[in-house]
């Protein structure tokens, strides 16, 4: 990697003025570093100064009330799998944060590093490769190996978004508080990530001088049932081929509502509006949860590499709603 | 004669004994090259091409060699050659640290006239390809052909026939410890090198010739390695570079490669590719068989594969050649040929059974000559619940299925001349035991130990073993072809079995008997005749005053045998909705002749398990026609086993007589037949290509549907 120099955060204020100081790449920010020093090492990232936002007093708290929960930016990705009352009230989170790489990653870590997470695509992580991405001309998956590439909503990036945790809360319907230099803003997590068509270089609206400072659950209401599942083809350390986060509200075997979330197959978390209208109102059955996972997939338009993408993100949205059932 | 003796009279031998060095190894206290530091150390590292084909115009290392930190900078290629594949070598630096190294490596300018590659075996054999040899005409070498019997008239006997292309990709060796050594000239005419090798001799020899030293000036050191497999035999251009940066720089040089560099330039096993057409009667006889292969071992060839396998064809006709790619050379790897060929062998025999209506392991007993493995037929599908197979593949209920398969393999491992060893016996007691192999992880330093141990009456604790060093001159083969322990074990008891006899003749006058009356009991010397007469261990060897007792051994042919059969059962459950193989068990029967430990024997059946389902499942260099680059050239994406992959696999130690084989390859052979030939009893389609990957399986089952 490139020198840089090294400045411990002593506030939220300190770090966005720091960080308004350029544009992207200048100046980073380092909480866990798991994703980021492998961008160092790798020449992918070339900042002149680093912030360790780790030396930021209280944000690394989780607190869980009767209304929701608050996640701070700096909680680790173990410290989420791990919470009692996550694990039973917002289970697909605690699942979705438990599949994430290996202990030792799950331990360093955190949930804004685990939401502002790079893409893992082969042609992105090579230095020599200058892609669209990068700035350059073309995708290089379009014409070359596409086989862990994104089936719905590439155009013209075909990267897949990585965080098993972003599916998980867009389907809990949380919000995150950004913070940046003229104060605090709070949006869905779900319109946090954004599609390449909007901006090929970035997968989310977080501007260069702006840092995630808090994620916020509703309580989901006391007859919901949410699940994970990830889909690899190594137990551990994997990305997801492609992952759902599912949570519906039951009465019964009746779905009330229903929020699907795919990751691993878009360049960012995808919410299937498509799978959750099959679900909602209906009688959870095997015929049910295939109409929905059809629907999940109807407009998927997989690469050379990745047709067995489509199949499966439809067989797992199926598996999830089944799961609600049995 | 010599021999081992029986089974009942072995304190030691044959039973199951910790590692000598597991300890140290799991603290972390072990030193491997990776962990030696000297004073005034130097870090080196190799800029090597990224692109895959290009002229070299230009090279300029001064931007390099200014930058403060740098002692040294050489170029590794000169201008005007050519660049074949990623990875190759270009330039070197030794540095203070090894950031400066780094850096410095980014300061080195070259100017590279880039020229059209192929990296596929597909692409290099398509018409108008650029040609890659200067040597060869196109990018295929001349084929190899073989022919017995009849072939027309084998296929004109046959009842059924099946033709099918099978199809394995090229697999890295994924040492943990990546290649590298550590050098240090201690004056002008002496180089010791650390090194993380499989041949400590072979190494020697080798920079002894480069730097023009008698071989006993240059000292290699192999404590502790971290994998082999085949692709560590000699020091390598690192190995050179090491040294030359050393002797440039009058400093110790570390050089290790990177994890990436470990996967494009250290080695691979190739692909194999095989069209094959094979007959049988109805009866089940396999009677012809046909086959046209091919595979890549890179820019060099030796891309070769078992075909036929195991199984006798009386009418056989094949033809092979290698394919060039710009890609980095092939290396020896476990059991090479092996593996490849007995995935196609053993998918061909299944869909042949199928065919005629007959259970594939009866299919294999009728077309399998070996004795051994006709009774490991019986012991492994008895320990796997054969009968539980499903008997219309695909048959299982639910969405999860699951299937069985078998799969056979073979190997020589005999050993051979060429090691010499020294027991030391002192006054004090303790003995030693010094020879010039190295331990690859096979256990060797522990079974020697035991050998000794043995024949003194000791305990493996007891034992100095002093191993991976060519200081002391007693030279040993490389660790290759399984040949360790057969070639090694017959000289330490040897060696240990002449100290012994030396000591018997001090310790004869105070048990006032014969030299030939003594024997060793645990930790004492004894009269044969008279059991009342014994003296201590500790005693007896007081009696050699200032002197030690040093003996050398020497190869004995009775003590070794070669030639091994091995078979294993594979149970898999595959989930037809997320096409994820899941290896529930693995039975692996391994003949092995006299196992010195038992511990370390299932050990290496383990691990080659374990290889050979990565093999099956998981692994694949992945080679990019657009940029000419490997994309996984990391532990991301060229995914080896974990944790999660590894299933119970019962290690059958098959100890069919009582003469030391060697089997560190061959039970990484018969694994990927057997889990392909479970994965098509569990869901009724055939994968054909390895890695059998959840793409493949979702793919397959689909066009069943269709």
């Amino acid at each position: 990697m490139d020198k840089f120099s090294y400045v411990n955060a002593t506030s939220l204020k300190q770090v966005t003025s720091l960080l308004s100081d350029s544009g992207w790449g200048e100046v980073m920010m380092i909480a866990g570093g798991t994703d980021l020093l492998s961008e160092l090492k790798e020449y992918i990232e070339t900042p002149k100064t680093l912030v360790n936002l780790k030396t930021l007093p209280g944000m690394d708290s989780i607190s869980a009330n009767a209304s929701g929960l608050k996640i701070g930016a700096l909680a680790t990705v173990a410290d989420i799998a791990m919470h009692p009352t996550i694990q039973q009230y917002y289970t697909v989170l605690a699942q979705a944060a438990a599949s994430v790489a290996t202990p030792q990653i799950r331990n360093v870590g955190t949930l804004g590093g685990n939401l502002c997470q790079r893409p893992r695509c082969w042609y992105y992580r090579d230095e020599t490769v200058n892609c669209l991405k990068k700035g350059g001309d073309i995708c290089y998956a379009v014409n070359g190996l596409s086989k862990y590439h994104a089936i719905l909503g590439g155009d013209p990036v075909y990267i897949v978004h990585p965080s098993d945790i972003a599916p998980a809360l867009i389907a809990l319907n949380a919000s995150l508080k950004i913070a940046g230099p003229e104060g605090e803003k709070t949006l869905k997590v779900e319109e946090f990530f954004t599609l390449p068509a909007a901006n090929p270089f970035r997968e989310n609206v977080l501007e260069p001088n702006e840092i995630v400072v808090e994620v916020q659950v509703p309580q989901p209401k006391p007859n919901t049932k949410s699940f994970y599942l990830k889909a690899r083809e190594k137990g551990a350390p994997d990305f997801a081929l492609a992952s759902v986060a599912g949570v519906f509200e039951m009465m019964g075997k009746t779905c009330q509502t229903a929020s699907v979330v795919l990751g691993g197959v878009a360049p960012a978390p995808w919410r299937s509006a498509e799978a959750e209208t099959a679900l909602t109102g209906k009688m959870i059955n095997e015929s049910v949860s295939m109409k929905a996972g059809a629907e999940a997939v109807k407009d998927a338009q997989p690469m050379n590499d990745n047709v067995y993408k489509v199949t499966l993100t439809q067989n797992l949205v199926s598996r999830t709603a089944m799961m609600a059932v049995s | 004669m010599a021999s081992w003796g029986e089974a009942s009279q072995s304190r030691l031998i044959g039973k199951r004994i910790t590692r000598l060095s597991g300890k140290e190894k799991v603290t972390g206290k072990a030193k491997y090259t990776f962990d030696i530091n000297r004073p005034g150390m130097l870090y080196g590292r190799i800029l090597r091409s990224e692109v895959a084909h290009a002229n070299v115009t230009d090279l300029d290392l001064t931007r390099a060699e200014e930058l403060p930190g740098v002692k040294a900078v050489i170029p590794l290629i000169e201008v005007g050659r050519k660049i074949r594949y990623q990875g190759q070598e270009m330039a070197a630096v030794a540095a203070e640290t090894d950031d400066i190294a780094k850096d410095a490596l980014r300061l080195i300018y070259v100017e590279l006239e880039e020229l059209p590659f192929v990296v596929t075996e597909a692409d290099a054999m398509a018409e108008g390809a650029p040609q890659i040899r200067d040597d060869w005409k196109g990018n295929q070498s001349n084929p190899g052909t073989n022919k017995n019997g009849d072939v027309e008239a084998g296929f004109a006997e046959s009842a059924v026939t099946v033709e099918a292309t099978y199809h394995t990709p090229v697999q890295t060796h994924v040492c943990l410890e990546t290649h590298g050594h550590v050098a240090e000239w201690t004056d002008e005419q002496n180089l010791t090198v650390w090194a993380s090798t499989q041949a400590v001799f072979g190494v020697r020899n080798d920079l002894a010739r480069r730097f023009e030293l008698p071989a006993n000036q240059v000292r290699v050191i192999t404590e502790h390695m971290g994998g082999g497999f085949g692709s560590k035999f000699g020091p390598g251009v690192e190995g050179h570079t090491a040294a030359q940066l050393s002797r440039m720089t009058g400093r110790p040089v570390k050089l290790m490669l990177t994890r990436k560099a470990e996967h494009l330039v250290a080695g691979n096993r190739p692909s194999m590719t095989q069209h094959v057409k094979a007959g049988a009667t109805r009866d089940g006889r396999l009677i012809a068989y046909d086959m046209r292969g091919y595979g890549t071992g890179g820019i060099s060839s030796g891309a070769g594969f078992q075909a036929p396998y195991v199984y006798h064809v009386p009418n056989r006709r094949t033809e092979r050649f290698n394919v060039a790619v710009n890609a980095g050379n092939q290396r020896a790897m476990r059991a090479p040929g092996h593996p490849q060929g007995a995935f196609a062998m053993d998918s061909l025999m299944d869909e042949l059974a199928e065919k005629l209506g007959m259970n594939p392991l009866e299919f294999r007993r009728i077309n399998d000559s070996n004795e051994v493995r006709q009774a490991q037929y019986t012991l492994g599908a008895q320990e796997i619940g054969w009968h539980r197979r499903n008997s219309v593949p695909g048959s299982g209920t639910g969405v999860k299925k699951r299937g069985m398969g078998v799969g056979s393999g073979l190997w020589g491992g005999g050993g051979g001349r060429g090691t010499q060893a020294r027991v030391t016996i002192n006054a004090d007691g303790t003995v030693e035991a010094v020879t010039g192999t190295q331990d690859i992880g096979t256990g060797i330093r522990t079974a020697i130990a035991i050998i000794v141990a043995e024949e003194l009456g000791l305990s493996p604790t007891d034992i100095s073993v002093k191993i991976g060093d060519s200081g002391p001159g007693l030279p040993s083969g490389g660790s290759g072809g399984s040949q360790t322990t057969a070639s090694v074990a017959p000289v330490i008891k040897t060696a240990a079995a002449a100290a012994k006899q030396k000591l018997f003749e001090h310790v004869a006058p105070l048990l006032q008997a014969p030299v030939d009356d003594l024997r060793v009991g645990t930790g004492t010397i004894y009269v044969a005749s008279d059991r009342t007469k014994t003296v201590a261990w500790r005693q007896a060897t007081g009696l050699l005053g200032q002197e030690s007792i040093s003996e050398g051994g020497n190869w004995d042919q009775e003590l070794r045998q070669g030639g091994v059969a091995g078979t294993q059962f594979a149970e898999v459950e595959v989930d037809t909705q997320t096409g994820h193989v899941k290896v529930l068990k693995i039975v692996a029967v391994q003949d092995c002749g006299l196992a010195i430990n038992r511990l370390t024997t299932e050990s290496q059946i383990n691990g080659g398990v374990i290889m050979g389902l990565g093999q099956a499942l998981l692994e694949e260099r992945i080679m990019d026609p657009q940029t000419g680059r490997m994309l996984n050239a990391n532990l991301e994406d060229y995914k080896v086993p974990g944790t999660f992959e590894i299933p119970e696999i019962k290690s059958i130690v098959f100890d069919t007589h009582r003469k030391v084989t060697g089997v560190g390859e061959p039970p990484c052979i018969p694994t990927l037949g057997a889990i392909a030939n479970a994965v098509y009893n569990a869901i009724g389609v055939r994968i054909r290509e390895l890695p059998i990957t959840p793409d493949k399986v979702l793919t397959a089952l689909a066009e069943k549907k269709a």
